[in-house]
């Protein structure tokens, strides 16, 4: 992996080598991807697909495109007759693309969770050093089973975030905290302080998960006083590391597929 | 195309003539019965309950004392899986819903035990460009009638669901699919064509009940020569723009939800969808008549009586589909023969129905497109700059769910996403037969980058968009000034219809599953229930036996509560 800037397809095609070993169902080589194809892929997207599936692929429940796992699109090609044909008795319509715009759209799809911006991506060897040691990640986060629970366990965040919104994380915590993760300070009825992570959330009760790894759910009714901080308590990582370490980081990060 | 035993249909005919008491084997549900029906509210005859589409009912056992005695009496399943639209209807004991992608179900309204089931085939290659949506089905005499994804109308018997006739209304090679439930009126079966993502010039078409042969047809689009046709003005000819002198053939007005129908003035009231391309419009410059307006139409001929448009010149996806919701309110002495109208564009209008004309309008959500509406009740644009959100976003302050009036309360109660934008880009297309044409693209706005945004139609178990994208909040206006009364605000958004009963309850639900029960008079929650799928249709209620039933769609299953007896 090369230091310095890189584009979006190479970044795909790097981790996507790194995906590979682990997952040999997604064994393809999307270097492949033609990156007109991926450009044109997304007016096609935009035009066919972002109706349901909405600009970030999850807009159909159950179904996240970009971030998979897409069980019946193991393979481009099955990709190829979803789209062409539906999925029947579904919301999966059948759409009528010519085979440039079929291409396209499944090469944008392929390449969804990889940022328009160039990223620099620094040594993933290195930045496992930057994860265990100086950023201290596992106080608060978990990875393969150690660590803490506080945060949102990163043992597969490589595979859920793209690598512009996991830089965007580091330099600023808060501004890109996701609104469901925020933290959460409750008092029950009986006056038990309570703080975790917010899982889930209705208009009449709270899921969350506190920092012994409980799954506690609530009615808010029941409580005395519910708080959602939108402060994070991650800190702004580009304070604490120069922008090497911030690069060695972020390609370890990009690189935990779980 | 159907499945039934011979015994079956010995259960069918006993059940029906069990059910149907003294009205006999022919003429079920004749015109009177669907122009009375807000007399008879043991049944549910049409997709609003009535031809005002109040979805209100004069049922009045379940009370705010008792609602918390409510209980689950039966639950059906559907096999098809994707957002569940549909509202069905009761006749005589006998429920009769549509589910994916284009059966009609005949089940025991007491017990949920399922009589039939008919199958349309629907071609895989329909191009309904938002699902496999039906909404339900019309009933006259013995005669169900459905539309269909691959654009048809189809006829079947009430009491063994075999198929009587099946006619062509839009050809589906062109975008157009039917997917309201028709409205019944006198001897005609009127549905509209949707298809606005699909470029197709809408129309309302009115079919003889007996044959399927259509009477009259309402072209939403005028054609050169009829007057409103010059609201699609000529396009200078550009190849980056896609000026298209003939864009007015392809401009989408569709008709996708079911209109009302006013008996004393013979109108029957239909909304019309977004012109199309959808975000695009330097390709389709003017008015754009008929899109994002409401129709009224002599119902025996088809011709116009008037119109009243809501959004004019339209990029948003600002459909005005809702239903039009009928109502005759004194105050000060004065009676009122109103139109309600919470529209997408978030504005609340009052019109009169007589003559169409704009009494009073005022925003229900926030609003940034427009500062206000003038005398006429024309929008004053304000158009945001590019890459600024437009408030309401593409969903709308409101959309397909039904509304609901109570004449006990006079207040209008409304589905509502607040909180809730989108950043519009339009950009030039080219129409391509039976193909998308939207002109661009929607994204949801949230204050968090990389946040989820809130799914347009369908969602997981999972609330991932909470308070950063859009929130749900069912509210009451006051019906003729649009003034808000309470608000109920929830955590979730809402693609829940409402409805009302004469003992001062309101039944409604959310995208998180839960359905709800609350004090119509002040809004206050009285009894809920965790029915664990979304919500994306409109309640109703019948009763049976002397006991009050209320349904509703969560979803893959459809739920009935009765109070529980002992």
């Amino acid at each position: 992996m090369s230091r310095g800037k890189v584009g979006r397809i190479p970044i795909a095609g790097a981790v996507l080598c790194l995906a590979v070993a682990a997952s040999p169902a997604l064994a393809q080589d999307h270097e492949e991807y033609d990156p007109a194809d991926i450009v044109y892929g997304r007016t096609v997207y935009e035009r066919e697909c972002t109706i349901c599936h909405a600009a970030d692929g999850a807009g159909v429940g159950g179904v996240d495109l970009r971030n998979g796992p897409l069980r019946r699109a193991t393979s481009d090609r099955r990709l190829g007759m979803v789209i062409t044909n539906g999925i029947p008795d579904t919301g999966m319509v059948a759409i009528s693309l010519d085979a440039a715009e079929l291409a396209g759209v499944i090469a944008y799809v392929r390449n969804m969770n990889y940022d328009e911006e160039n990223v620099e991506l620094g040594d993933a060897v290195r930045g496992k050093a930057v994860f265990d040691g100086a950023g201290n990640c596992l106080q608060c986060h978990r990875r393969d089973g150690e660590g803490a629970r506080s945060g949102i366990d990163l043992t597969s965040i490589g595979a859920r975030r793209a690598a512009g919104a996991l830089r965007r994380t580091l330099l600023d915590p808060t501004g890109t905290m996701r609104p469901i993760d925020r933290p959460v300070r409750l008092v029950t009825a009986d006056g038990t302080t309570v703080t975790g992570r917010r899982l889930n959330e209705d208009t009449f009760s709270v899921q969350i998960v506190d920092e012994m790894g409980r799954l506690l759910s609530f009615e808010k009714a029941d409580l005395q006083e519910l708080e959602v901080a939108r402060e994070s308590p991650m800190p702004v990582y580009g304070d604490r590391l120069d922008p090497e370490a911030l690069a060695d980081l972020l390609a370890y990060l990009v690189s935990l597929k779980g | 195309m159907m499945r039934q035993s011979k015994t079956t249909r010995w259960f069918v005919l006993a059940a029906v003539l069990v059910g149907l008491g003294v009205a006999g084997l022919s003429a079920q549900v004749p015109y009177e019965r669907l122009r009375d029906a807000a007399q008879t509210p043991q049944d549910w005859l049409t997709y609003s309950g009535t031809y005002s589409s109040q979805r209100y009912s004069e049922l009045d056992q379940v009370t705010p004392d008792n609602v918390n005695d409510l209980q689950l009496q039966w639950a059906y399943q559907t096999p098809v899986m994707g957002p569940w639209q549909a509202s069905p209807i009761v006749v005589d004991g006998i429920m009769y819903l549509t589910q994916r992608p284009n059966d009609i179900v005949a089940l025991d309204a007491r017990s949920g035990r399922v009589f039939w089931i008919y199958e349309y085939p629907t071609p895989a290659e329909h191009t309904a460009c938002c699902g496999s949506n039906n909404r339900g089905v019309a009933i006259l005499d013995d005669k169900l009638f459905m539309g269909t994804l691959d654009g048809h109308l189809v006829a079947v018997d009430a009491r063994t669901g075999v198929e009587l006739w099946n006619v062509e209304v839009a050809e589906s090679r062109l975008g157009y699919s039917l997917t309201l439930a028709p409205l019944v009126v006198k001897d005609l079966v009127i549905v509209g064509t949707a298809g606005g993502e699909r470029g197709i010039r809408g129309y309302i078409s009115a079919r003889d009940a007996d044959t399927g042969e259509e009477v009259w047809r309402f072209w939403t689009i005028p054609e050169p020569g009829e007057p409103g046709h010059e609201t699609w003005e000529p396009c200078p000819p550009n190849p980056t723009t896609y000026c298209d002198p003939e864009a007015w053939m392809h401009g989408g007005a569709s008709v996708w939800l079911t209109g009302s129908y006013d008996p004393e003035l013979n109108l029957t009231y239909w909304g019309i969808g977004n012109p199309g391309p959808d975000f695009y419009r330097e390709q389709r410059p003017g008015d754009n008549l008929y899109s994002d307006s409401v129709v009224a139409l002599d119902v025996d001929t088809g011709e116009l009586a008037w119109y009243f448009q809501f959004t004019p010149d339209d990029p948003y996806d600002y459909d005005s589909v809702q239903i039009p919701v009928l109502a005759d309110i004194e105050r000060n002495g004065v009676l009122f023969k109103v139109m309600l109208w919470a529209n997408r564009n978030g504005f609340y209008y009052v019109l009169d129905r007589s003559t169409g004309r704009f009494l009073t309008g005022t925003p229900f959500v926030s609003v940034n497109w427009a500062e206000g509406l003038d005398d006429s009740g024309r929008p004053v644009e304000t158009p945001q700059p590019f890459g600024e959100p437009t408030y309401p976003g593409i969903q709308g302050g409101t959309n397909w769910y039904s509304p609901s009036f109570s004449p006990r309360t006079n207040l209008m109660y409304i589905p509502a996403w607040e909180n809730y934008g989108t950043v519009f880009i339009g950009e030039a297309q080219e129409y391509e037969v039976g193909g998308s044409f939207v002109g661009g693209r929607p994204t949801t706005y949230t204050a968090v980058p990389d946040a989820p945004t809130v799914p347009g139609l369908t969602r997981g178990p999972i609330n991932t968009w909470t308070d950063e994208s859009a929130r749900g909040t069912v509210m009451a206006v006051d019906a003729l000034t649009g003034e808000r009364q309470w608000s109920f605000e929830m955590t979730d958004v809402i693609s829940s219809g409402i409805l009302t009963t004469a003992s001062d309850l309101l039944f409604t639900g959310a995208r998180s599953g839960y359905f709800q029960a609350l004090d119509a008079r002040t809004g206050d929650l009285l009894w809920r229930v965790n029915l664990g799928g979304q919500l994306v249709n409109g309640p109703m209620t019948y009763e049976l036996n002397g006991k009050q039933y209320l349904a509703v769609i969560a979803g893959s299953t459809l739920s009935t509560f009765a109070l529980r007896e002992d």
